[in-house]
């Protein structure tokens, strides 16, 4: 116990003999969160009303960001009928802090992506700067080394006054903390959209790498062994709202309020990777939790609960920045950068010296009993005394109502092709309209290069990154003698999801299996980040649980499990029941691919003059939900192009085997934007330009060369060819049943001609894409 | 030593490290012995050369490199580098060497403000150094830069000296990046065995893992710091 | 010319990594004597003349709505700078 402790007048606590004596004190329940009959649920559990402290334990672990109690029904999907095919490669499946992938000669990876929307919104740059810090600890507490991350951001419209704060803030803080880790950026998505005005999304994707024997997984086993709460000491961070259980304990001249923003401390985290990493390899780590949301109530109850079911915590021996805190708020505290580990005693010493030569404050909290109960001592006296699985993992479950929106067939209706069978969008006729709605697209903030942000990431460091945006797919070496690495890639598209939840949620796997396809690695597994608006409105819900439905049938399709992921539910700012109530819904959707050597990959882009050109897969007049009908015409309506998964997975067939066979010198996969737009940012890869001719594509598909440039049917890619490779592929492609038509070649003019139409040379078109965002952000 | 492969060159770790192991895979592609030392160790272990890689040491919290520069292993370098033992100070690592005022300025922030991470130009000024004997004069390199506080700034005395003396190594092409005084990228102490620069050429060492291949580029423009030093120690 | 310094501190029961830092080095160097260091940020800002009220009170405003973020520091004092003092 600390000297002030000892010193201190022995305080009145809320304990548990005071709580059973005590039955009808009146607790701030609903302030914290809780609800009327959650609350008497925690009553008849403990069978007496909870202390102070329990309350904000339970409080904290029973929210929907901890418990996922709205979600929890429908996210059983995404382990229902996962075939043993689907198993085969996973070490560790959903529920774990993340998945753990099998890829061969003994190494897997982790990877996970999580939201770190409100927390953005409030202090942009510390708030997506510990989003960052979250999701690595997550991946460290499998026992691999973070070697990459992704961001996924989305912003309200770029012209709005406030957006310029946001956007700021969270690139530089998704820059600052991610940098000073030394993990490599390679990619992510920029968007911006009004419906995420207020509310915007800050996702961060890790990826860790490891051997097999390495994992390691969140358990406290063991009786008598020690609990080590480790890394930065607990403060005051992200409890703001609970201060009012201040009043409730003996404390004078605390803080009026708490601090609900975190500050992240990203080299307190880079010390703490390499002293877990060194902690580890030297075996002393029985289990190991990272601290999160919740805190130290998440931790203690979660490891207590998937252990031998029983641990006493001495909260005393808490190391605290902020020696104010009561009982609750060193339960609650959200303080960055902090780990708990379960230390048999004989390695205790070894685990202390190796904290202390990375200079990591350590401190044995606690210990293993059998006792099936989680009991907290302060100051002498028992303030906790639970069942740790009824705090972790028996928190409410809810069936919410969910309905299809009265709104939403109307919305599906107001085509832009048509409506009630007269076209009322203008389409561009002329040569010239069309290359003037072209180069509009490409200059466009949701086309244009992203570079204003991705050149604030490092992406070199660690020295593995073999693709990076903008490639289609992040690429990471994993073995350095073999080459053997993974391709990585995430997307969304929140306007396809709101005119479809269940349709929009596959067609961003789609998309991301498709850029992981490209580079010619093999899919094998998904990680997903649901965002959505508040589950209790029925509208939201709905979409939360087509969007969960859908993506549980792709991956079954497409063969990818589901791993892990996260739920971003209650982003939500305007009145309730309209279209726009709520963000546009956003399922960001990760797949991890496999590559045998990532020095083999399909490189993005064009790579040299003289190579044929190929699309692959079907075009078809889709452009409900487009950049076109976004850009030109500000609309959404109807709906979103049609998923064609068996499609998708022939492609991706074709491309492992292209890649086998050396056929393929470059590739681009082709969505928002469509034809053209890929066609740009294939010339801009490397400044190689190409002449394209639309006829065979018109003819064959049957479309318009205003359809076949900017329609965003999936499934398709451009794929250049060495000449005497091309009957090779033609060959190949017809083998696999994926539809091939040659519409160019690249050339050494450094210019973009779709003939019959218009020229762009290299020069235009990058002034375009590349001026946009420094122009607005600066 | 006369033999490449017994050549051991030391890589510095301190809190806040994050190039270190990219560094000893550039040593070890170069041909020689990579030997991991920690910052708290007084020991240099008797190798023949020494990187103080890039990263955040200590967070760069209170200025790049102050406090890595009181390291027990930096006092062991000071020591050595007066004696002429060969040391290649990397971005961060640039960053503690001046502070240790083995080598001349300072590091601020870049002018633009923002972190920059992209593939730099750079003109070799002085192919003498012991870190740049492998290139041509005048050569154009590419290597990644990627840094927050990379504007090399010194006084006007001494950026006459360090160009009088051709100590300044390497000079930004294609557009100054950070606001540097003279474009600098890269100087040398007097001897020529110490050299800082803010690029990273421990990132350019490995086809594929660096820069672009484009042209006549490799991504490999970095690996000849190494050798240089391995043509120094055998001609030593 | 006049000048009015605004010293902007983090919040005290907000994380300070850089007085952190510091704080960890202090002692490895010999500088036993110092229990804590936070690490804040100190504005000049140079007026044309005289420094009014009117001056005084649109510099406290900039410091709480500009120079400082309320959520995460504090605005500890906006003050005058005496003539060629801190030169």
């Amino acid at each position: 116990m600390s000297d002030s402790a000892k010193n201190a007048v022995r305080p009145i606590l809320d304990t548990v003999e005071n709580a059973a004596a005590t039955p009808d004190e009146v607790q701030p329940f609903a302030e914290l969160g809780l609800k009327e009959d959650e609350y008497s649920r925690i009553r008849d559990l403990l069978g007496r009303r909870p202390t102070a402290a329990e309350l904000a334990m339970y409080s904290v672990m029973w929210s929907e960001h901890c418990s996922y109690k709205s979600s929890k029904v429908h996210l059983r999907k995404f382990g229902e009928g996962v075939t043993e095919r689907m198993k085969e490669h996973l070490l560790v499946g959903i529920g774990e802090n993340a998945g753990v992938v099998d890829i061969g000669q003994g190494w897997a990876v982790t990877f996970k992506v999580e939201s770190h929307n409100h927390p953005s919104f409030v202090e942009p740059y510390q708030g997506a700067a510990t989003g960052v810090g979250g999701i690595v600890r997550d991946i460290i507490s499998m026992g691999a080394r973070p070697v990459a991350v992704m961001d996924q951001l989305r912003f309200g419209a770029v012209d709005h006054p406030d957006t310029a704060r946001v956007v700021h803030g969270v690139v530089s803080g998704v820059g600052g903390y991610g940098n000073c880790l030394g993990l490599p950026n390679i990619g992510g998505e920029l968007v911006f959209d009004s419906s995420y005005q207020g509310n915007p999304l800050v996702n961060a994707l890790c990826l860790g790498v490891l051997r097999h024997e390495d994992i390691h997984l969140a358990n406290a086993s063991g009786v008598g062994n020690k609990v080590i709460l480790f890394g930065a000491r607990t403060g005051g961070d992200g409890i703001g709202g609970a201060s009012i259980l201040a009043s409730e304990t003996f404390e004078d001249g605390v803080p009026a309020k708490r601090p609900s923003v975190q500050v992240g401390d990203p080299f307190m985290e880079k010390v703490l990777i390499e002293c877990c990493l060194e902690l580890f390899a030297a075996g002393v780590v029985e289990g190991i939790q990272d601290l999160g949301a919740a805190g130290i109530s998440c931790a203690t109850s979660e490891l207590a609960s998937n252990g031998d079911g029983g641990m006493h915590v001495w909260l005393d021996d808490v190391l605290l920045r902020d020696p104010t805190l009561n009982a609750g708020e060193i339960l609650m505290s959200e303080s960055q950068e902090r780990m708990m580990a379960v230390v048999r005693p004989e390695k205790l010493d070894e685990f202390m010296a190796i904290a202390a030569k990375w200079d990591v404050e350590s401190s044995v909290i606690g210990e293993v009993n059998d006792s099936g109960r989680l009991t907290i001592d302060h100051h002498g006296q028992r303030i906790v005394d639970v069942d740790p699985k009824t705090v972790a993992h028996e928190g409410p479950v809810y069936h919410r109502p969910y309905a299809r929106p009265v709104w939403q067939d109307e919305l599906n209706r107001n085509s832009i092709s048509t409506a009630d069978g007269v076209i009322n969008f203008k389409r561009p006729a002329t040569a010239a309209e069309l290359r003037e709605t072209a180069l509009k697209l490409l200059a466009s903030p949701n086309l244009a290069s992203k570079s204003w942000v991705t050149d604030q990431y490092d992406r070199f460091v660690q020295g593995n990154t073999a693709g990076a945006q903008p490639d289609d797919a992040g690429i990471i070496r994993v073995d350095e003698s073999t080459g053997l690495g993974v391709a990585l890639a995430t997307d969304a598209n929140g306007r396809y999801a709101k005119l479809d939840p269940r349709t929009g949620a596959q067609l961003a796997l789609a998309e991301a299996y498709r850029n992981v396809a490209m580079s010619g690695a093999t899919p094998m597994a998904v990680t997903d980040c649901l965002n959505f608006g508040t589950p209790e409105h029925p509208d939201s819900m709905w979409q939360l649980v087509e969007a969960i439905e859908g993506l549980a049938d792709a991956c079954l399709s497409l063969e990818v499990p589901v791993t892990g992921g996260n739920v971003s539910l209650y982003n939500t700012t305007g009145e309730l029941g309209l279209p726009d109530s709520s963000i546009h819904p956003t399922p960001v959707v990760g797949v991890l691919g496999v590559i045998d050597d990532v020095r083999t990959a399909i490189p993005s882009g064009f790579t040299e003059s003289g190579l044929t050109v190929v699309q692959l897969g079907v075009t078809r007049g889709e452009l409900d939900g487009s950049a076109w009908a976004d850009v030109v015409h500000s609309h959404l309506g109807g709906v979103p192009p049609i998923v064609d998964l068996d499609a998708e997975a022939k492609l991706a067939s074709l491309m492992q085997q292209a890649r086998s066979a050396e056929l393929i010198a470059g590739a681009h996969d082709l969505s928002e934007g469509g034809l053209i737009q890929g066609l740009f940012e294939a010339m801009l890869r490397r400044d190689v330009g190409a002449d394209i001719d639309l006829i065979d594509i018109v003819e064959r598909d049957a479309v318009s060369a205003f359809e076949a440039l900017f329609s965003e049917s999936t499934a398709r890619a451009i794929v250049t060819v060495p000449d005497e490779r091309a009957e090779q592929l033609r060959e190949l492609a017809e083998e696999i049943g994926v539809p091939a038509v040659v519409i160019g070649r690249t050339n050494a003019n450094a210019k973009l001609r779709i003939a019959d139409y218009f020229d762009v040379t290299v020069e235009e078109a990058r002034t375009a894409f590349e001026g946009t965002l420094p122009r607005i952000f600066g | 030593m006369s033999d490449l492969k017994s050549a051991r060159i030391g890589v510095i770790t301190f809190p806040g490290t994050l190039d270190d192991r990219d560094a000893a895979r550039a040593v070890r592609i170069a041909g020689a012995e990579a030997v991991s030392l920690w910052h708290a160790d007084t020991d240099l272990q008797g190798v023949d050369a020494v990187v103080v890689p890039g990263g955040f040491s200590y967070g760069d919290y209170l200025r790049a490199g102050a406090i890595s520069r009181f390291a027990p292993a930096m006092s062991a370098v000071v020591d050595a580098a007066k004696g002429g033992l060969p040391v290649l100070g990397i971005c961060n690592g640039f960053q503690i060497l001046t502070e240790t005022h083995l080598l001349p300025g300072s590091m601020i922030k870049n002018n633009h403000l923002h972190f920059i991470c992209r593939e730099q130009n750079l003109i070799v000024e002085n192919n003498q150094t012991a870190w740049t004997n492998q290139y041509e004069q005048g050569q154009t390199i590419t290597v990644p830069l990627k840094n927050q506080d990379g504007q090399f700034v010194a006084d006007q005395r001494t950026l006459d000296e360090l160009e009088a003396e051709g100590r300044v190594v390497f000079r930004y092409s294609g557009g100054n990046p950070n606001g540097s005084r003279n474009d600098i990228a890269g100087i040398s102490n007097e001897r020529g065995n110490v050299v800082g620069l803010m690029p990273h050429p421990e990132h350019a060492v490995e086809v594929g893992f660096g820069p672009e291949l484009t042209g006549s580029q490799t991504g490999t423009d970095g690996l000849a710091f190494f050798h240089s030093v391995l043509a120094h120690l055998v001609a030593a | 010319m006049a000048r009015v310094i605004v010293d902007v501190m983090p919040k005290p029961e907000i994380l300070d990594p850089q007085g952190k830092a510091v704080n960890g080095a202090l002692p490895r160097l010999g500088f036993t004597q110092f229990a804590s260091v936070r690490q804040g940020k100190r504005f000049e800002l140079e007026v044309e003349g005289e420094v009014t009220e009117e001056i005084l009170a649109a510099a406290r405003e900039a410091a709480e709505s500009v120079l400082s973020n309320p959520i995460i520091e504090d605005v500890v004092s906006v003050t005058v700078a005496e003539e060629g003092a801190d030169k």
